[in-house]
């Protein structure tokens, strides 16, 4: 006697179990298929490519209603079951209808999630689920404006094919990078780029904070930042959650989605479910693979054979055309594990495999993925790797092995990248320039100027030489940044500036690292660089950063900390002092010292007691005095005319004036100023970075003075008339220093390398050249003048407190 | 016998980052690789007793933010030239929470 057979929900795992069950035993079942949508089984996952036009809805059908009819489904489609009783075992169907099983399937699927946003009831705004979602988005064509949300893989599609109708489509996603389950920062840095191409705008960490509406539709999202996105249709796509209510309701056990056993049965013996809406192990799923594993394991039990469902590994591809990236296995949590790397820039290819044991567990690729399905095999078959580890990364057609190119970075330059900075000569000129026979450095910098002027870009000629020269042209060695690069640190400058790069997963990809992401002495420099060149654009990223610069205070030997508040110019008030004493009592600070930068120095505090000393030190007026920073220090003075019988200008008052310009800006090593009131120089402002002497008819400015581990004098730079011309040169050569500079050069040794004249040349010979590096230094200081403790004690005191406190548990 | 304890959050600590956690027998630096990977290690450098939480963190390793050595997340092991190691202590990361082996540190506290 055939068996009721009910299944509710016609998606892409309970279509896989009818297939199997009407192949396998015709007459095992009487089958009903219910279905919320108002349609048969169709490849939900195709819906991408009728999105974006590929496909039509009709190519997508996987049983049609003569398929139906042949095998003698009862189809109810466009209505729900809306009630179990599994003592009768019966269900109820939305109008009502009482139906008798002997077997139940739940095939419900998932709901897409909602993030609960006001707003979120608006017309306008969808999910990406069905059909009708996805009709929504093909009316999106151009002068449409679309927003989503969520950049994982169906935001992601969604965008795309919206992107392909025309629409100007603007991705919103909450982390710093996208995809960031299945990529890590590198591979989705490409992605990225590879979307902006085809127009769409991406803002990665970015909050969604309202949506805007009008008489009752969408019109757009506001951000955390203030941003709004104007719209016309805002796509959700920030996660599913397992269908389980109809489960539940009827006391079926259920966690995150309905429990099921290897067999696929619920808690309740005759029924089963499969796909989206269960749990199994822990684990609930996203994707079809492991549905139809679950689906024929179904079919088995519903014959009554035995069979298991076991979880398998993973593997992710965006279909999204012209972005090819792949992703499999793990990622995460673990000990030994160790990574293989491979970056070529000119193909905008990227690799890394993660790898345990000899076994590779994970993959992650860009660009190149031909060769996925052979590493996907090796993870999965767990293949012993040892012999071929050296070669591995290049795939199975390279199994001898080329080695990596060290001028791939260069190599991908485009030819209208700027090479030369001073001279504004691109990569193609100097191709040309060697075509038209020019063979050497020499030749070069006669022809073109490239690298004749500061000559920090040498090295990038000598690598656009060499690569268009080939054997003929042999590199002088130079000192690459660190052992993550071949790079120096006057190349990686000059290609974060000519190729705009703007975060650090760019520069790893362009630069071709070959780590992961870089070392401790890579990161501090590629963050300094990326916030000089580009203030608005790069946010600055305080795990790249020394202890020092991430917590705003000088490391002791035994882990505290010194604490040293500005005092501009030297110039203290007896409220002041008084707090200085106050802080100083009430933290219990062991040693105060008067600094050889005319401040007060607390040393010995500790950690957890930052944000407090900082917090009474602003309550005083008193800010960071940044003694701990690659950036503005102290600027030194004497008494001037305030008092001096010698003084000749104001040099007390004019040293606030530069502190409080220039203080909070980040160079590439410390900055020392000085101000003394007559050429006496109390203020030994011949020996600092920037020294200002004053005398009767003005201001000598000069630069490149040290008292450290070298002892220099500076030199003349240029003698003003006023103040104000005084401040906008000093500001000048900072900015021209900031964003030419070698990180850890003081200016003095900035000044060997380009030499006075050059610097000169910029600051005090042409002044719309100053002018400009003026606005540019006020640029980066609207973001960076400011105190940074304040900031730290109202946004994240608590980090710098232990994370748990377990002395009790463990001396349990 | 493990005893997993739940310490925090995993955003309660930053990607390359670290926070310590107190014990009873001296601190633990508990840290997240740019992998979302957890370690946990003994919060004093072999060296001279730096405090690693406050290093750079970069693949799977921590430079030291007094002299610079650089300490493997994984076997506590000082790499390159240097030698020394310090202890490690289970810890993993389960539904976006970083757990602790509160027994490995009791053991240690006995010990
Ligand atoms: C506190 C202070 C000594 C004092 O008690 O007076 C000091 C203390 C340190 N100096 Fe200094 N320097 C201090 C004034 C100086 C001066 C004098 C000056 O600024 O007028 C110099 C020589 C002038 C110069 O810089 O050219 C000076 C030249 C150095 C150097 C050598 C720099 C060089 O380029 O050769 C270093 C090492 C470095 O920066 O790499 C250094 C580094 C250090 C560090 C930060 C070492 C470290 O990395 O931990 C010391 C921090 C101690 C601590 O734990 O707080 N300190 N240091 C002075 C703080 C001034 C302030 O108010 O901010
Ligand atoms: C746009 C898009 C692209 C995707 N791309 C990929 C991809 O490239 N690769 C991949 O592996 N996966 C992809 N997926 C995921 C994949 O489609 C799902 O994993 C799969 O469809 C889930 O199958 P299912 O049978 O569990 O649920 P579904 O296919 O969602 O089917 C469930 C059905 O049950 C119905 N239902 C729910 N409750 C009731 C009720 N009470 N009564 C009656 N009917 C009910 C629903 O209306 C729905 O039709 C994509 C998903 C989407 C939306
Ligand atoms: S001279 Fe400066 S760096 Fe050296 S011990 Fe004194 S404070 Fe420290
Ligand atoms: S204490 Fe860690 S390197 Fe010296």
């Amino acid at each position: 006697m055939r068996q009721k057979l009910i299944v509710i929900g016609a998606g892409m795992a309970s279509g896989r179990v009818i297939e199997h069950l009407v192949e396998q035993d015709p007459d095992a079942y009487d089958i009903t298929l219910f279905n919320a949508e108002p349609r048969g089984n169709y490849n939900r996952i195709m819906l991408s490519p009728v999105l974006s036009g590929e496909k039509t809805y009709s190519d997508i059908v996987t049983h049609d209603d003569t398929w139906y009819a042949e095998h003698a489904v009862t189809c109810r489609f466009g209505e729900h079951i809306a009630d179990i009783d599994r003592v009768a075992k019966t269900v109820t169907s939305e109008n009502g209808d009482v139906l008798g099983y002997d077997k139940l399937l739940f095939g419900t699927g998932s709901n897409p999630f909602m993030i609960p946003l006001p707003g979120h009831d608006l017309d306008g705004v969808i999910a990406y689920r069905d059909l009708e979602d996805t009709e929504r988005m093909m009316a999106m064509g151009p002068e449409k404006k679309v927003v989503v949300i969520g950049g994982g893989l169906l935001g992601l599609e969604a965008a795309a094919g919206m992107a392909a109708r025309g629409a100007d489509v603007t991705v919103v996603h909450i982390m710093g990078h996208l995809m960031e389950r299945q990529l890590d920062e590198a591979a989705g840095y490409l992605l990225r780029k590879a979307l902006t191409e085809k127009g769409i705008t991406v803002k990665c960490s970015a909050n969604s904070k309202e949506i805007l509406g009008e008489n009752g539709h969408v019109t757009g999202l506001s951000l955390d930042d203030g941003t709004v996105l104007p719209c016309d249709l805002l796509v959700m796509a920030v996660g599913i959650r397992p269908n389980v209510a109809l489960a539940q309701a009827s006391g079926i056990a259920v966690g995150r989605g309905i429990h099921v056993d290897d067999q696929m049965i619920t808690s309740d013996a005759d029924v089963l479910a499969v796909g989206e809406c269960v749990e199994h192990n822990g684990a609930v799923f996203g994707l079809v693979a492991p549905l139809y594993d679950q689906a024929k394991v179904a079919a088995q039990t519903l014959q009554g054979q035995t069979a298991s469902f076991v979880q398998k590994e993973l593997s992710t591809k965006l279909k999204v055309t012209g972005c090819d990236l792949f992703s499999a296995g793990d990622f995460a949590d673990g000990e030994g594990r160790e990574d293989i790397v491979f970056r070529d820039p000119a193909r905008g290819v990227y690799r890394r495999l993660v790898i345990e044991n000899n076994v590779v567990i994970g993959a992650v690729m860009y660009g190149d993925t031909a060769d996925s399905n052979w590493f996907f095999g090796l993870i999965r078959d767990k293949t012993d790797i040892a012999d071929m580890r050296d070669t591995l990364i290049f795939g199975p057609a390279f199994q001898g092995g080329t080695p990596l190119d060290p001028l791939a970075a260069v190599a991908a330059l485009p030819r209208d990248a700027e090479i030369c900075g001073c001279n504004g000569i691109c990569k193609g000129q100097i191709e040309d320039a060697i075509s038209a026979g020019a063979t050497d450095l020499g030749a070069i910098r006669a022809v073109t100027k490239a690298s004749g002027s500061c000559g920090t870009c040498t090295g990038l000629v000598e690598q656009v030489l060499a690569h268009s020269l080939g054997d003929e042209f042999v590199i002088p060695a130079a000192q690459p940044m660190c052992g993550c690069t071949d790079l120096t640190h006057e190349d990686v400058r000059r290609m974060i500036k000519s190729q705009r790069l703007t975060t650090m997963a760019a520069v790893w990809q362009e630069c071709a690292w070959k780590t992961t992401c870089g070392c401790h002495v890579c990161r501090p420099a590629l963050n300094f660089y990326l916030l000089a060149d580009w203030p608005l654009e790069y946010q600055d990223d305080p795990q790249s950063r020394f202890v020092n610069e991430r917590k705003h205070a000088n490391i002791q030997k035994d882990g505290t900390f010194s604490v040293v508040p500005r005092m501009w110019g030297g110039i203290t008030t007896p409220d002041e002092l008084r707090a200085i004493a106050d802080a100083a009592d009430k933290f219990g600070v062991p040693t105060v010292k008067v600094t050889g930068g005319q401040r007060i120095d607390l040393l010995g505090v500790r950690g957890e007691d930052l944000p407090d000393i900082w917090r009474d030190l602003n309550a005083a007026g008193m800010v960071s005095g940044h003694a701990y920073s690659k950036g503005l220090r102290t600027v030194k003075t004497c008494v001037g005319t305030d008092h001096c019988r010698f003084g000749t200008q104001d040099s007390t008052g004019l040293g606030i004036k530069l502190e409080k310009e220039l203080w909070g800006s980040w160079t590439p090593h410390k900055l020392k100023l000085a101000v003394s009131g007559c050429p006496r120089n109390c203020a030994e402002a011949t020996c600092k970075d920037i020294g200002v002497v004053c005398v009767d008819s003005g201001y000598q400015i000069s630069i490149g003075g040290a008292a450290g581990m070298d002892v220099r004098e500076t030199e003349l730079l240029v003698q003003v008339a006023t103040e104000e011309e005084t401040i906008n040169v000093v500001k000048a050569v900072t900015q021209a220093y900031r964003e030419n500079a070698k990180y850890l050069d003081r200016i003095y040794k900035w000044m060997n390398k380009v030499g006075l004249d050059w610097i000169k040349s910029r600051v005090v010979d042409d002044l719309n050249e100053r002018a400009a590096l003026v606005a540019r230094f006020e640029l980066s200081q609207s973001i960076y003048r400011k105190d940074p403790w304040a900031e730290h004690v109202a946004r994240q005191s608590d980090t710098y407190r232990p994370l748990a406190n377990l002395s009790l548990e463990a001396a349990e | 016998m493990s005893n997993w304890i739940d310490i925090a959050a995993l955003q309660d600590i930053p990607q390359r980052g670290a926070r310590m956690v107190k014990t009873a027998h001296g601190c633990v630096a508990v840290f997240r690789t740019g992998e979302d990977e957890i370690y946990a290690l003994d919060n004093a450098c072999p060296h001279k007793a730096g405090p690693l939480a406050e290093g750079i963190v970069h693949g799977k390793a921590v430079t030291c933010p007094l002299h610079n050595w650089v300490i493997s997340l994984e076997t506590g092991l000082a790499q390159g030239a240097d030698e020394g190691q310090v202890a490690t202590h289970p810890a993993r990361v389960e539904g976006g929470r970083i757990l602790l082996d509160i027994t490995c540190l009791r053991a240690k506290a006995v010990a």
